[in-house]
């Protein structure tokens, strides 16, 4: 062949079709901003049923994390992500999809061999990188910052 | 001598089957196939064992259309996607088949049709009986992630086709016939992007069809139709550009990845992809052309990336491969 | 009006994470990943919060109000137990969210398999 790899990487780059950038972030804004309303209305509801204010944002996620799973469960979440892209991914939604598809998918393999071992093998790295961020968070408070104590 | 084989007699196909799933039915091909499956799970528990079923169900079609029993064959050959080759090794563990396990990724039908024409030249066997297959989940659950995660898939993307594909190749028989076979050599440009699979295989399909007319003096006119495996729309135009920096225009290409679906209907991104693609397209449109006379000299090449999900994840580039085989309706 | 803040915010969160996607090559896990860590650190230099005021579930429901979440968990934890806390903080904080989506998953793959594609 007569081209090399630095030209073949721009001409692929030139072949390959871009994102519909506008059309996706505006599907991404409508689903994506309707879940966060109505995780604000769960919360609204589950206030007024006489939950305190943080166990009512507590609720709130649960629900969420609930009708999600749910969702997942009936094959309607992907569809839906296929329009929605990050509108599905970045609310705790797409958290609990990339729990409970996993768990799914590899119920195949077993309940503790599968399930159990795959279920956290897309959000795992959210769960670790999440905790070590708050635990270096938290040595800052406690050893450099007096507000910590 | 060596690069390009060509057969002492020409080896006939005289059979073939395939088998689809539900998305295949609803493409273009769908009335063609030998069977549907209105269900991708195929009646099976899991994914894997689906495939396996498929396969079956395509090899009990061609017994029956040849009608010929598992111990009139002297040799099986295929491949599939799965981990270890496992739902062709399965497909046989209950048929009375020797068998030889290849691994091509989705060249796995030229390779072993190469391979089977080879066999069948040295003398050695009468027949061997050529298959491919791939199933939409399997393929997503091992390369990519679980079904009913949520994502967007990207527009170089391929949708795996579900399909299995069989070829039972001849000593004697009626055509279509092989005349020639090339083995293809591994070319990587870098690639690593694993959502766009026809960029990492154009500089192989590229590399094996900038051979063959070097190095057997044939032209792109003297062909009806040159098809390749499952490039997409990116691959197919990154391999006509790459040809054009060798001169070779590439006026008659089809890719079997461009017909199996209908792209725009169907959403399947830049194409459809898979080791039954190039199989199912063979068994459903190519032969049948060949046979009915509107095609009288192809070449099929079948294109294959040979990643892993460990070497993607280890920011490997991707090295593709592509077999060539030349089939003509009629012995010259 | 807390519904129109809601919507918005959340729904610009989500663009921002499409254009991520769409032009750069990160993939969804690490987008994930980054919007957490993101999280941990706007809340930890106070400049979460005062979204949370404005939007409420349109700044806690994507997943940079979990980061703010972890968070404020390791402040409460931190103020109440002292050196502990760091450890315990954030499992704390994140506990409801995620024993939910394990019960959920656990259920779900009882239930179902996973479903075909087309």
């Amino acid at each position: 062949m007569k081209i090399n790899k630095k030209e073949y990487s721009y001409m692929v780059e030139q072949a390959s079709p871009p994102s519909h950038l506008g059309k996706n972030c505006l599907w991404a804004f409508i689903i994506g901003g309707s879940i966060c309303t109505l995780g604000e209305w769960l919360y609204k509801f589950y206030k007024n049923i006489g939950f305190i204010m943080s166990d009512a944002r507590l609720m709130a996620s649960i629900s969420l994390v609930g009708l999600a799973a749910v969702l997942t469960g009936l094959g309607w979440y992907s569809r839906l992500a296929k329009k929605a892209g990050a509108g599905t991914l970045v609310p705790i939604t797409g958290f609990a999809n990339a729990v409970v598809s996993p768990a799914m998918e590899f119920r195949a393999e077993g309940l503790i061999t599968g399930t159990g071992t795959k279920m956290f093998i897309i959000a795992g790295p959210v769960i670790v990188y999440g905790i070590l961020a708050s635990v270096v968070y938290g040595l800052i408070l406690f050893f450099i910052s007096p507000m910590g104590r | 001598m060596g690069r390009i084989i060509t057969l002492k007699k020409p080896v006939a196909i005289t059979t073939h089957s395939c088998v689809g799933g539900k998305k295949e039915g609803q493409g273009p091909l769908g009335e063609y196939f030998d069977i549907i499956s209105e269900d991708n799970y195929f009646g099976q528990e899991s994914w894997e064992k689906a495939e396996t079923e498929m396969l079956k169900r395509s090899f009990y079609t061609i017994l029956k259309k040849r009608d010929i029993k598992p111990q009139d064959i002297d040799v099986a050959l295929g491949g599939d996607l799965c981990n270890q080759i496992t739902s062709t090794a399965f497909c046989y563990r209950d048929i009375p088949v020797p068998f030889l396990g290849l691994y091509g990724a989705c060249s796995a039908m030229a390779e072993s049709m190469v391979i089977g024409a080879c066999l069948i030249n040295s003398g050695g066997v009468d027949n061997a009986l050529c298959s491919a297959s791939s199933h939409f989940a399997t393929a997503e659950r091992q390369f990519r992630t679980p079904l009913d995660y949520g994502g967007k898939r990207t527009p170089t993307a391929q949708w795996t086709v579900t399909g299995a594909a069989h070829a039972l190749l001849e000593r004697e028989g009626k055509g279509p016939f092989i005349t020639r076979v090339m083995f293809g050599r591994i070319a990587d440009l870098g690639i690593k992007d694993a959502n766009n699979m026809g960029a990492a295989m154009a500089p192989a399909a590229a590399t094996t069809l900038k051979e063959f007319f070097t190095l057997s003096g044939e032209k792109v006119e003297n062909y009806d139709a040159i098809y390749t495996g499952d490039l997409g729309q990116v691959g197919t135009d990154l391999l006509k550009q790459l040809l054009m920096h060798e001169n070779i225009e590439l006026t008659n290409h089809k890719d079997c990845g461009l017909i199996i679906f209908d792209r725009e209907s169907q959403q399947v991104q830049a194409g459809a992809s898979g080791c039954g693609c190039s199989g199912c397209v063979l068994s459903s449109h190519i032969l049948p052309q060949l046979e009915a006379g509107n095609l009288h000299r192809i070449l099929f090449m079948a294109t294959g990336a040979l990643l892993s999900p460990t070497t993607t994840m280890q920011q490997e580039s991707i090295p593709g491969i592509a077999h060539l085989v030349e089939i003509v309706a009629e012995k010259e | 009006m807390d519904y129109i803040a809601a919507f918005i915010t959340g729904g610009l969160i989500c663009v921002l994470g499409q254009i991520l996607i769409d032009l750069t090559k990160m993939t969804p896990a690490r987008i994930l990943t980054s919007f957490v860590v993101a999280g941990v650190v706007l809340s930890a230099l106070g400049l979460w919060q005062p979204i949370v005021d404005f939007a409420g579930a349109g700044a806690l429901v994507p997943i940079i109000g979990f980061g703010h979440t972890l968070a404020k968990g390791i402040q409460e934890a931190v103020a109440k137990e002292g050196f502990i806390g760091i450890f315990t903080g954030g499992f704390t904080a994140c506990a409801g969210g995620v024993c939910a989506s394990l019960v959920f998953g656990f259920i779900a793959a009882l239930l179902k398999k996973p479903n075909s594609r087309e």
